[in-house]
């Protein structure tokens, strides 16, 4: 290398120089754009129409007694019934029975490839259609936990049959050996031990779920029956004002933030404790 | 009576056969150790006798059942078969007392108070009454390999079978283990071992079974086997095992036993 050391030095800072340059006009682009937004929004009618506090004086109680309380009822029983026929796909899916598994792969895709919103329409308007006269036990609730359990359950088939996966094949042969049946090992060995370790993507299933049950008004809902969602949506054409909206978005927040952190605690520590 | 007859057993993974015609009989009460080089079948073979892995031909008569009938009834049978494997296997979402219980609570169907009882002696005589209530990540190998013991002799059975019981532990914590196995043969137990602790074989075991190739090549009893062995490839396997450090040079030898019958990385 005929260059010195100090040519070496001068081009690295010019490099550095350089990259503070192009930082700094990020910078300036940014606090731009920003100040912008602040200059041309009209602060008046934002606050009126997003945070207007007579509206939000009326939303209360029944935002939370009646609004999140079916979001959070929805949500529970969707889950509940999604975690338990997810289980049922997942042992079919690794089954030694074929049929089982070409039903469990058929949910799975079905089920995973619609959109949610179709689902909730088929449980609300194409189930009473096909079968008139039978009412779900729970009515409206039933109605949308069974759609809601329907999505997530092929989600959860999933996940959960990952985590039968990742237990050990020593475990199962050590259940064998002290002569617990093959459902015997799976019920008290297997199972316990996969759920330990999809519980923080169910968490994370469960964040999913509690928005999902916005689409609950697909399916028609009485006053009472109304969720978050649907009871923004209906105050917000009421009162001719966006903040209803606002504060169902608001109340979504409040839980679904730290689930997602809850999610994400159990993730850490179940990663740190190694086997 | 003889606790294990094995009769033909051949096994074999896809193409690979594994085992190649064993015949094996032990006795109640006897202890056997079965030796050989790695991929010889010696872990194939243990993980037959309680049908871990299916025989591909031969019959296994444990305590007089034929475990390798078709309509025999495996769990019962199995109930009567300790089997202690290189890895440990504990249950992790257990304690180690919990571990121990587990099956004669959802097996024999002994009642909590009973199978506590149960449990808390075998670990009392494993030397671990202390850490009952320890899981076992908090264990070392050789604690958890002794809670392993604890957990197959609670279902009360009549053989024993271990599969390189010390084989994963750090040296210092071997003694541990070959202690409580010890004491095991000391107090009559049928006992299966496929190890590769020389010494341990010499002292305890009724009889070294000498496997290479998925054959028996050589077998008698162990102070026989292991100070004077008659066959060739025991001598040359013996002195291998006994003296690493003076091993011939892989790169010189024409020595073909010691990958002869490789099995799917089994052992």
């Amino acid at each position: 290398m005929a260059t010195g050391p100090t040519t070496a030095l001068r081009a690295g800072a010019a490099r550095r120089r350089r990259r503070r340059l192009v930082r700094g006009a990020e910078y300036a682009v940014f606090a731009a754009v920003i100040a912008a937004l602040a200059v041309l929004a009209d602060w008046g009618s934002l606050r009126t129409n997003f945070f207007n506090t007579d509206v939000i004086g009326g939303l209360f109680p029944d935002i939370i007694t009646v609004g999140l309380r079916n979001t959070v009822l929805y949500t529970a029983i969707g889950f509940v019934l999604g975690l338990a026929a997810g289980l049922l796909i997942a042992l079919m899916r690794l089954s030694s029975v074929l049929p089982y598994r070409w039903f469990a792969v058929a949910y799975v895709e079905v089920f995973r490839g619609l959109p949610a919103l179709l689902i909730f329409i088929f449980v609300g308007v194409g189930v009473p259609l096909a079968f008139p006269g039978t009412n779900l036990p729970g009515g409206v609730y039933g109605q949308a936990g069974l759609a809601l359990a329907l999505v997530s359950a092929a989600y959860m088939a999933e996940t959960i049959r990952a985590g039968i996966e990742a237990v050990p094949r020593g475990q199962m042969e050590a259940a064998r050996s002290l002569g617990m049946s093959h459902g015997r090992a799976m019920r008290t060995i297997i199972i316990p031990q996969a759920l330990r370790t999809v519980i923080p993507p169910l968490t994370n299933e469960l964040v999913l779920l509690f928005k999902d049950s916005s689409l609950a008004l697909f399916i028609g809902v009485s006053l009472g029956q109304r969720e978050l969602a649907k009871f923004g949506q209906d105050l917000a054409s009421e009162k001719g004002n966006t903040t209803p909206i606002v504060v169902a978005g608001l109340c979504y927040l409040l839980i679904t933030i730290p689930l997602g952190h809850l999610a994400r605690r159990l993730e850490t520590r179940r990663r740190g404790e190694a086997r | 009576m003889n606790a294990i007859e094995i009769t033909g057993l051949r096994k074999a993974f896809g193409d690979e056969e594994v085992l190649r015609g064993i015949d094996l009989t032990v006795a109640a009460g006897e202890v056997v150790c079965v030796i050989g080089p790695s991929g010889s079948g010696k872990s194939t073979l243990l993980r037959c006798v309680n049908v871990l892995e299916e025989p591909t031909a031969g019959t296994i008569l444990v305590n007089g059942a034929e475990i390798t009938d078709p309509d025999a009834d495996l769990d019962a049978l199995r109930r009567g078969i300790g089997m202690v494997f290189q890895q440990f296997n504990l249950f992790p979402h257990l304690t180690a007392l919990e571990n121990v219980m587990v099956a004669p609570m959802k097996v024999l169907r002994r009642s909590r108070d009973d199978a506590e009882r149960i449990a808390r002696d075998h670990l009392a005589r494993v030397g671990l009454a202390d850490r009952a209530d320890a899981f076992p990540r908090r264990l070392s190998g050789g604690q958890q390999q002794r809670v392993a013991i604890a957990r197959a002799l609670a279902m009360g059975p009549d053989v024993m079978l271990f599969d390189e019981p010390t084989s994963a532990l750090d040296p210092e914590l071997v003694g541990d283990v070959l202690g409580v196995m010890r004491k095991l043969a000391e107090a009559g137990m049928t006992m299966l071992v496929v190890t590769h602790e020389m010494s341990f074989a010499r002292e305890v075991a009724d009889r070294v079974v000498f496997l290479d190739g998925g054959v028996i090549v050589e077998s008698g009893p162990a102070a026989q086997v292991i100070a004077e062995p008659r066959m060739p490839r025991t001598r040359e396997f013996l002195a291998r095992v006994l003296d690493p450090a003076s091993a011939v040079d892989p790169g010189r030898a024409s020595d073909s036993s010691a990958d002869s019958g490789t099995g799917p990385g089994k052992d």
